[in-house]
């Protein structure tokens, strides 16, 4: 077996399994947890409704924050939207998507998807360097760090594999499928697991404020 | 039988133009990566090439090898330098067969021991029983036809790596040639078929330098299998525009777009198909519609699906995951309960300490 068999085989299919294994145990292991209901009078009487629009409120930081949190919020931005035309963008990708789920949809030039990687990986290197530069900020763990390089490999490596940089096609090919498969298999266990999260954690302070009556 | 004729002589008797020759040797002088200088050289060296004894020896194979370099239209003088050969051996090509066909091997090997070329294409079966000639196991031959040998080409995908013969579950126990030989000089030229003219590329290299070229990792011949196909293929700005044929019957099938998402394996393939093509230059796969099936490379037959774009990568195994997901469906229930336990505990002993 190759190293690109095992990372077209074994490796990404373990690292799938291991991933939604993960993501539900996490999911369902807090969600069951659930606090009791607030007994008390709610303050607002739309307080639910005004809590569940946090979901989408908190996606821009507040007016006071604006000038402080620029920098961050702009490098955030840029690296979702580019790794997010990376992942649903390139065709290879969006053929490996389309063999599990069955969904396609039309790519885009590889001119395109190389940009974007840059813009990915360039911002991903921005957010670092304020994360570095900033401890107090940021308290960060050894497991932040994890996240930030298993993110940013396979970054790097479908780059390189494109522009036939490093070893041989296929071998970076493979070390490309291991990285993503790397990521994929991390996802639960760190704070990627936010992808998940940020709906019901705003929610939930949403709600808990807008119970209080507090202007969110 | 090895005479005195030069290549250069038979060539001549042949009809073939000193032109033609030169044209010949500068492409290839070109193929093999070697100085522009080097073209004369080349062509005196293989005009005084004496006639090497060559043995060929077919095991678990289907001939398409020895069709690929024979049957072309019109005779070229690739095929004519293979005609120059001095063949011995050949159990598909020669006149005579049964005991007049092994003697001829055994006077051969014998008169040039040491110095015959030992051609092989097809697989070697590990269990004797399951291919014979002349009541010889292919295995038993390749050792006592080997021992004797300047240098081995396996030529074709099952002599290099085993191909077809070897795909899952492996019947026979097929093996390649460089399993078993390990102390002779092997090269391996890997297709199904190879291209000719790596056949006689690397024969016209060993009459004029006298040794095998570089190779690769894989043992073949850098000078044909040095790049991926993908890189050569004409249809390549097609794969970096994004436009590609959804199926072969479709408007880009119709106007060639690139057949990446049909299963074309030529960003992983190493050969000169995209450049060399075929019947005298041609087509090549590709070229007449169907994606590269990756038959240069090792066990191409077992890496999934030939249409698939994503070998192997397909989730035949789509109950695994939802497997998966209901294991974590089970522990995260199971932790969650075990919290919530915990944590009315914790509140029950919290009141009954106030």
């Amino acid at each position: 077996m190759t190293l690109l068999d095992f990372a077209r085989g074994p490796a990404i299919h373990w690292s799938l399994i291991i991933m939604a294994t993960g993501t539900i145990w996490r999911l369902l292991g807090v969600l069951v947890l659930t606090r009791g209901a607030d007994l008390s009078r709610p303050r607002d009487a739309f307080g639910n409704f005004k809590g569940y629009r946090t979901v989408f409120s908190r996606a821009w930081p507040s007016g006071e924050f604006t000038t402080a949190t620029r920098y961050q919020t702009a490098m955030a931005y840029v690296f979702h939207l580019a790794t997010l035309v990376v992942v649903i963008g390139i065709v290879p990708h969006i053929e490996f998507i389309t063999r599990l789920t069955g969904a396609s949809w039309p790519g885009l030039p590889n001119a395109a998807g190389v940009g974007a990687g840059v813009l990915a990986l360039a911002s991903l290197f921005a957010l670092i360097a304020r994360r570095v530069s900033k401890p107090a900020v940021y308290c960060s763990t050894w497991g932040d760090y994890l996240s930030w390089v298993l993110m940013a490999a396979p970054l790097v490596t479908g780059l390189m594999a494109f522009a036939h940089l490093g070893p041989r096609y296929e071998t970076m090919l493979a070390i490309h499928i291991l990285s993503a498969a790397l990521l994929f298999a991390w996802f639960p266990f760190g704070k990627l697991m936010h992808a998940f999260w940020f709906v019901f954690s705003r929610a939930q302070s949403g709600v808990a404020y807008a119970h209080k009556g507090v202007r969110i | 039988m090895t005479t005195g004729e030069t290549l250069g002589e038979f060539l001549g008797r042949q009809g073939v133009s000193r032109r033609a020759f030169l044209k010949f040797c500068s492409a290839m002088a070109s193929m093999m990566a070697l100085p522009a200088a080097s073209v004369s050289a080349l062509a005196d060296a293989l005009e005084q090439a004496r006639r090497p004894s060559v043995i060929w020896l077919s095991f678990q194979e289907c001939t398409g090898c020895t069709e690929a370099l024979t049957r072309s239209n019109t005779p070229s003088i690739e095929g004519l330098i293979f005609d120059f050969i001095s063949l011995d051996y050949h159990h598909t090509l020669q006149a005579a067969s049964g005991a007049a066909a092994e003697a001829a091997r055994e006077e051969a090997m014998h008169e040039n021991a040491g110095q015959y070329l030992l051609l092989v294409d097809g697989s070697i079966p590990s269990v004797k029983a399951y291919s014979t000639i002349a009541g010889i196991s292919n295995l038993d031959m390749l050792k006592d036809s080997a021992a004797g040998a300047a240098a081995i080409i396996a030529i074709g995908t099952c002599a290099a790596y085993g191909g077809l013969p070897k795909a899952a579950p492996n019947p026979t126990g097929a093996m390649s040639v460089e399993e078993i030989i390990t102390d002779r000089p092997i090269v391996n030229i890997p297709g199904c078929p190879p291209l000719p003219l790596a056949i006689t590329g690397l024969i016209a290299h060993y009459l004029t330098m006298g040794s095998m070229p570089e190779l690769d990792r894989l043992g073949r011949p850098l000078a044909f299998y040095g790049e991926n196909i993908h890189d050569r293929c004409y249809r390549r700005p097609f794969y970096d525009r994004g436009l590609f044929a959804e199926t072969f019957d479709d408007e880009g099938a119709r106007r060639g777009w690139c057949l990446y998402k049909l299963g074309c394996k030529a960003p992983e393939t190493y050969n000169a198909c995209a450049q060399v093509k075929w019947n005298q230059g041609t087509s090549f796969p590709i070229q007449s519609g169907h994606g590269c099936i990756g038959c240069s490379e090792p066990n191409f037959w077992d890496k999934g699906g030939i249409y698939d774009s994503v070998a192997m990568g397909q989730f035949g195994s789509g109950p695994k995951i939802a497997v998966a997901a209901s294991v974590g469906a089970v522990a995260g229930a199971g932790a969650a309960l075990l919290a919530r336990d915990k944590k009315h505990k914790t509140e029950t002993k919290m009141h009954s300490d106030e």
